[in-house]
């Protein structure tokens, strides 16, 4: 029923049905088995809320709903390429949100999106521990330190 | 129970310990504004949220304003409802509501029987002081129903319809904050979710948010062609509820004053839809014994219970949530649907007139008919047996914007011969009347004697699943009967789970039947007004000269000249159906041993 049509691995669906198994099909926990499901696929795609509503035996409407409601919920996969800017309060006074704004020009996404290609995603990240580098921008594993608005192309080209 | 004294604006009051501080103020003659709150006291359907705020009291000792449909009374409360805070709070409160509402009641759908227009007169407001952003949706709309979110002021009554009381669950509250709205699941259109388009989240909408799709106009274009020969059928809520759109007494029957409406708006024909009904039984109560014989005979395979199939939202939710016990509903078309399909065949032949030319209109009490008329499989080359499928709501719209006045119409009786029936197809309307018609007909066939008594009051009433035991001259016809569709599902579980001795089950999708059905004069949550129809069905199938569908003279001929006999090759064609699994869920997961 969903616009987007996706292919789940058979293995994780599997993974799934075994979690909501775990937690006895109780609709009471569906936050918690939203949790392990955005855990298995990074996302939660309507195909992966609708194998929860018909575990649980809640509504999809519900279970859209819940995932709705909770920014931690999302619906889009992250990128190949998932770029995290640390917005630490270290981070932040060395001028993050810049470098923030510039990626988001740049990549034409916003915040929590992916770039149409699948490429990229964008998130925020709070402090990451690595505040002598700051500003600080990690894609993947890859640390990226003392980043400034002139960077963020280098950084992207990289990539490309 | 124990007794609780307080006071409401100085009047001493007396309830029983747990009740609401709004229902105490009813009691002493204070109706306290809401908005949210719906309560149709006898059919056990509650919303309850305390969300909007707008029915807020002062409550002596407590620092906060509370909202009083959730507040219950207190030993010694004193309550104030209409202090200069309260009214201020109430105020602010709609203001916010309205600063987030569009101003267009001149021209929504739902002006005159808005219950938030209505409260902000109440309330005197006269300019909203809040300015902010609003709100802007993507209008959705269905064969049915409209939703247009722009209007919505998230009262969440109709996620309570949807989800307690039909468990279809076809909406919910999604997102947060300033997005935060009532929506199917991904937000999709309604045609695309679990929807039944049974209507009942439009019949409880406060707003314009929710209403049903207008087709006044094509009947009003369609009267106006000279080449078009246009039918009307009537369907037997109808008749009940139709007089209160025009502030008469709910329980009013206005059978003839109906008729002579539709006679001036131009119909060729004024039918009824009861007409139908009692072929209905012909077809559903021939297709109960030939069951019930096999079954007696030994043939332990055929599916018992039948289950009747004339509530096209019940049909659209079975072959949703059950589409693997589509083998036990009776085939029987709807009587709106069997209406068409003799019209445009039987009736069509008789007048010389082609099918194409001929438009069938119903008035419905129902919004899941206006879905069912433009079903594939009833149609014939594209042409829908069924054109066009008006509410009790539209036809009195278009009766006002006739110019007719409708309160000094005298009575006329339907044109023959679609236009004749018997009281066992009045009943049709309300919560066990098809099952009651059905075991009149069905008694008289199987024992071959007449009934000694017409009424079969045990299986009458309005608790949301009821059974009875007949006795066919010594076997015992064990009934069920269940409306509301969470009702329904609790019967079909127990069919599932084998539990279930019934031999028929009656299932309506609406509360009360059809009477409560989504295309009603609003009841504004007054469940009293669903009751008087209820009184006013028996009372019209009691004044009936013919109370038996098999006597129904006009069907004793339509078999004779056309149709044969009860399930023949052509009723089967003309008055039986499929079923579809209709299905949403399309993930196939793989289901391991649990
Ligand atoms: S029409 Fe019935 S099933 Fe559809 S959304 Fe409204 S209440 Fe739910
Ligand atoms: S659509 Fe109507 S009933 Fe539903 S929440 Fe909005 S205002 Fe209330
Ligand atoms: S109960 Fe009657 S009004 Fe309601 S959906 Fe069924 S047929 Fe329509
Ligand atoms: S009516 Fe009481 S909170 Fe809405």
């Amino acid at each position: 029923m969903s616009s987007i049509q996706i292919e789940l691995h058979e293995n994780q669906v599997k993974e799934l049905v075994e979690v909501c198994r775990s937690f006895n099909n109780d609709p009471i926990e569906l936050i918690n088995v939203l949790h392990k499901a955005q855990g298995i696929f990074g996302y939660l795609p309507a195909e992966v809320q609708e194998i929860v509503s018909r575990e649980l035996n809640v509504p999809v409407a519900k279970v859209y709903g819940v995932v709705t409601f909770y920014s931690f919920f999302t619906m889009l996969p992250k990128g190949q390429n998932p770029i995290s800017i640390c917005l630490g309060t270290a981070c932040y006074v060395r001028g993050a949100e810049k470098v923030l704004d510039e990626f988001k020009k740049k990549l034409k996404i916003a915040v929590g999106e992916t770039t149409p290609d699948g490429k990229f995603s964008l998130n925020c990240l709070r402090c990451v521990g690595a505040c002598g580098l700051a500003p600080v921008v990690m894609v993947g594993d890859r640390t990226f330190g003392r980043v400034s608005p002139d960077g963020v192309q280098q950084i992207l080209d990289e990539y490309v | 129970m124990d007794k609780i004294n307080l006071t409401i604006d100085n009047k001493p009051v007396q309830v029983d310990s747990g009740t609401s501080i709004l229902k105490a103020a009813e009691q002493v003659g204070i109706k306290i504004p809401t908005l949210c709150y719906l309560h149709l006291e006898d059919l056990n359907i509650e919303n309850k949220p305390g969300g909007c705020r707008i029915c807020v009291v002062e409550v002596q000792g407590r620092r906060n304003l509370a909202p009083s449909c959730a507040t219950v009374c207190m030993e010694g409360m004193v309550v104030r409802t209409n202090t200069v805070r309260v009214m201020n709070a109430r105020r602010t409160v709609m203001e916010l509501i309205l600063s987030d509402h569009p101003s267009d009641c001149l021209v929504c759908a739902k002006s005159g029987k808005c219950d938030l227009q209505k409260t902000a007169q109440d309330l005197g407001i006269r300019e909203v002081h809040y300015k902010g952003e609003q709100s802007h949706y993507k209008e959705d709309r269905s064969p049915s129903i409209i939703r247009d979110m722009d209007k919505c002021i998230l009262c969440r009554r109709c996620e309570m319809m949807c989800n307690e009381f039909q468990t279809v669950g076809a909406l919910s509250g999604v997102n947060r904050g300033f997005d935060a709205v009532v929506a199917p699941a991904f937000e999709q259109d309604l045609v695309k979710s679990t929807c039944t388009f049974c209507g009942q989240c439009v019949a409880v909408c406060p707003t314009g948010a929710l209403t049903e799709v207008d087709h006044t106009d094509n009947i009003i274009r369609a009267l106006a062609n000279p080449k078009k020969t246009v039918i009307v059928q009537t369907a037997p809520a109808v008749r009940a509820a139709l007089g209160e759109e025009f502030g008469m007494e709910p329980g009013t029957l206005v059978t003839g004053k109906l008729v002579t409406a539709l006679k001036q708006l131009g119909f060729d024909y004024v039918f009824d839809t009861d007409f139908a009904a009692d072929l209905t039984i012909m077809e559903e109560g021939t297709e109960l014994l030939t069951r019930l014989t096999s079954y007696l005979n030994g043939n332990k395979e055929v599916p018992l219970p039948i289950l009747t199939s004339c509530c096209p939202a019940w049909v659209n939710f079975f072959e949703e949530y059950y589409p693997e016990m589509e083998d036990i509903p009776s085939t029987a078309r709807s009587p709106q649907q069997m209406f068409g399909a003799i019209a445009k065949t039987y009736f069509a032949n008789k007048i010389g007139v082609d099918r194409k030319e001929l438009v069938v209109t119903s008035i419905m009490p129902c919004l899941a008919k206006k879905f069912e008329c433009q079903r594939e499989e009833f149609k014939t080359d594209g042409n829908p047996d069924v054109d066009f499928s008006l509410s009790t709501r539209e036809l009195a719209a278009l009766i006002k914007q006739s110019n007719i006045d409708f309160l000094s119409l005298p009575d006329s009786d339907f044109d023959a011969p679609m236009g004749e029936s018997t009281g066992a197809a009045v009943i049709f309307g309300t919560t066990g009347g098809v099952i009651e018609a059905a075991v009149r007909t069905a008694y008289e066939v199987y024992t071959g004697k007449p009934l000694q008594k017409i009424d079969f009051e045990e299986l009458r009433g309005m608790e949301g699943i009821r059974h009875a035991t007949i006795d066919f001259n010594g076997l015992p016809i064990n009934i069920g009967i269940a409306h509301g569709l969470g009702n329904a599902r609790k019967l079909l579980d127990s069919i599932k789970a084998g539990t279930c001795n019934f031999h028929a089950i009656e299932i309506m999708a609406c509360p009360g039947g059809c009477i409560g059905g989504g295309g009603q004069p609003l009841h504004h949550g007054q469940s009293s007004v669903i009751m008087a129809r209820q009184r006013a069905i028996y009372q019209e199938d009691a004044n009936k000269p013919i109370r038996k569908s098999h006597e129904n003279p006009y069907i004793t001929k339509l078999y004779e000249e056309f149709l044969g006999k009860p399930l023949s090759e052509k009723s089967h064609h003309l008055l039986h159906t499929h079923y579809f699994n209709r299905s949403k869920v399309k993930v196939v997961i793989p289901k391991s041993k649990s």
